[in-house]
């Protein structure tokens, strides 16, 4: 028996997502007395080092170019063959746009109880099984139960520090049978966004909003965002009038993201942007009105005109970043 | 084209969250129900958009009590055609993709949307489950939809980018942003509303895979340390040495 963990590579390297819940499993194996096996699709010449030395076991490589890997469809009847023949009782994923695709439709194929974006480990107590996930949009956790044998949980990214100083497993190579790769799916165009770091996954985050009076002006909110190796998030009516890509749209109606830092530049922090960012373990608010609604949601506090500000910071990371050389 | 769109209720994004029963379940009281955003302004407006160029129909489902009507009646007054309440308590998403799955499989629809997550229980989970206890492609994230013949083309979102994908009719889609634009119903989009049908039929019976046990309010923040702007640079030493986060 063993915990299956679904891993990705991203730009030649595993992701920090996939490690993240790979240390998840990993734990809860070692409190289960179990052991956690990662599976990655099509890692190419990607070392899967990091794979063992984030806790799994077992690593198996399903290499087949034949694969569709846009489709929910094909990968559900994928990790439904590996957990069957694995013997695996739950199959964990780190809550990203794969994971929001493929793990329902795994749970509801396994008959398991899923819970989507945990945000801790589960409570295991004699037959029992609960972990806490946020709800009414980071307004509220609650916990839930799972009373299925099977299970599928999805962990929330950002959620736990990556480790890895355990040892590196060979990886084995697994084969699929031909017919689970039939796909209904036709793929006609890929667009990535060039050398972005991916917003859910980013440790800090510098977020502007309307403040900034217009596009023009966000060459500072880049340059702080650089300087720091930050990604760069906006408020929903930024989004809307396209003054930013909508995939930086973060809120409610947004993405909802949990990093280290979020530095709030010119938002004025509407219950709805909150329930988006709130999560962050540091928030630092910029804004020229003593009284917006955001002060009261932050760490730290600047009032005073972004205009000034925010190349003050820039000049101070830089300064920052100097010294640590 | 047969086009069902899934419908659901939330608090509005305003409601102060409370819970009762010592923190057993959430509190009602005073708390306005709106359509779920993402069913409203995306799946269900585009659904309408389609059929307005293209014909057919547009079916709401919805799994609730008899206050979901409410939230049904603003689907009709925008548009849809009719609708369904299967009536019992939308325990967990699987019960509830369970219940839908058993309608649609009657219906023959081409194209079934949900959005892509409730503002309440925040899942992302309903429409995979439904395309998969129907054994459709499922579509997740998709901010466009066009239709030519029974060919549907969508974009959608993927970990950093999109992608533009083509899938034969029936399929299962969750919409998300981008999608359509917010529609506000007409006075006579509101009086055809009244004399729409609206079908209620039993529950199924679903395994209830997984239970809410207890609910606790997200913690604020205590404080704000304010720094003067003059002194800004500050903030990143405090950032350093004292938050940590860099
Ligand atoms: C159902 C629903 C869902 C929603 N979902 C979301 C969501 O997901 N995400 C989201 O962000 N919003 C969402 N909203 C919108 C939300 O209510 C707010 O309208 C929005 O967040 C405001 O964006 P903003 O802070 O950029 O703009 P504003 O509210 O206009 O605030 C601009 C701020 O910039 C400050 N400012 C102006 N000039 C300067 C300057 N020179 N220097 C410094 N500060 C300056 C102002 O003092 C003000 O506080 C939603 C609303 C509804 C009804």
């Amino acid at each position: 028996m063993s915990i299956l963990v679904y891993t990705e590579v991203s730009k030649g390297k595993i992701k920090k997502a996939s490690l993240e819940a790979v240390n998840y499993a990993a734990h809860i194996a070692s409190k289960t007395g179990t052991s956690a096996t990662a599976i990655i699709i099509n890692a190419g010449e990607t070392s899967l080092d990091d794979l063992g030395k984030a806790g799994a076991s077992k690593v198996l490589h399903i290499n087949n170019s034949a694969i569709n890997t846009s489709d929910s469809q094909v990968l559900t009847r994928i990790l439904n063959h590996v957990a069957d023949t694995e013997g695996a009782q739950m199959v964990i994923f780190s809550n990203d746009l794969t994971a929001k695709a493929v793990a329902p439709r795994l749970a509801a194929r396994m008959k398991a109880g899923f819970v989507p974006g945990a945000v801790d480990y589960p409570n295991i107590d004699g037959g029992s099984f609960s972990v806490n996930k946020n709800v009414f949009s980071g307004k509220a956790v609650a916990t839930y139960q799972v009373n299925s044998a099977k299970k599928v949980i999805s962990l929330l990214p950002n959620s736990f520090q990556v480790t890895t100083d355990g040892a590196a497993v060979a990886a084995a190579s697994f084969d699929v049978p031909a017919d689970l790769l039939v796909s209904r799916i036709k793929v006609k165009e890929v667009k990535r966004e060039s050398n972005e770091l991916s917003l859910p996954e980013a440790e800090l985050v510098v977020s502007a909003g309307r403040g900034m009076k217009g596009p023009e002006n966000w060459g500072m909110i880049e340059d702080l965002a650089k300087q720091l190796g930050a990604a760069t998030a906006c408020s929903r009516p930024v989004s809307d009038i396209g003054w930013r890509p909508h995939h930086e749209h973060v809120g409610q109606t947004g993405i909802a993201i949990r990093p280290n830092l979020y530095i709030a530049v010119g938002i004025s922090g509407a219950i709805q942007h909150l329930a988006g960012v709130n999560g962050s373990k540091t928030i630092v608010v910029i804004n020229k009105d003593p009284e917006a609604p955001f002060f009261k949601a932050a760490d730290y506090g600047i009032v005073g005109d972004a205009f000034e500000v925010v190349p003050k910071l820039i000049e101070a990371v830089k300064k920052f970043k100097a010294s640590q050389n | 084209m047969k086009i069902l769109v899934c419908i659901s209720k939330a608090p509005d994004t305003t409601a102060k969250i409370a819970f009762k029963d010592n923190n057993t379940a959430f509190d009602e009281n005073n708390v306005q129900y709106i359509v779920n955003p993402y069913d409203e302004w995306y799946a269900l407006v585009r659904a309408l958009e389609l059929k307005e160029t293209l014909g057919g129909t547009v079916t709401t489902i919805s799994v609730g009590g008899a206050d979901m009507e409410a939230i049904i009646r603003k689907a009709f007054a925008i548009g849809a055609d009719d609708g369904v309440r299967i009536d019992g308590e939308p325990t967990d998403t699987y019960f509830v993709a369970a219940q839908i799955a058993a309608y649609a499989k009657q219906g023959a629809f081409d194209i079934i949307l949900a959005g892509k997550e409730t503002i309440n229980y925040n899942g992302s989970s309903l429409g995979g489950m439904l395309a998969e206890l129907l054994d459709m492609p499922y579509i997740s994230m998709a901010t466009k939809l066009d239709v030519a013949g029974s060919t549907a083309t969508v974009e959608c979102d993927i970990d950093g980018g999109t992608e533009v994908i083509e899938c034969d009719f029936p399929l299962v889609l969750s919409a998300a942003k981008g999608m359509a634009e917010v529609r506000i119903p007409n006075m006579r989009g509101i009086m055809a509303a009244r004399t729409k049908v609206l079908n209620v039929i039993p529950v199924i019976a679903a395994d209830k895979l997984t239970e809410v046990k207890s609910y606790t309010l997200s913690q604020g923040r205590t404080t704000c340390k304010m720094i003067d702007a003059e002194n800004a640079a500050s903030l990143i030493e405090m950032l350093h040495n004292e938050a940590k986060v860099i």
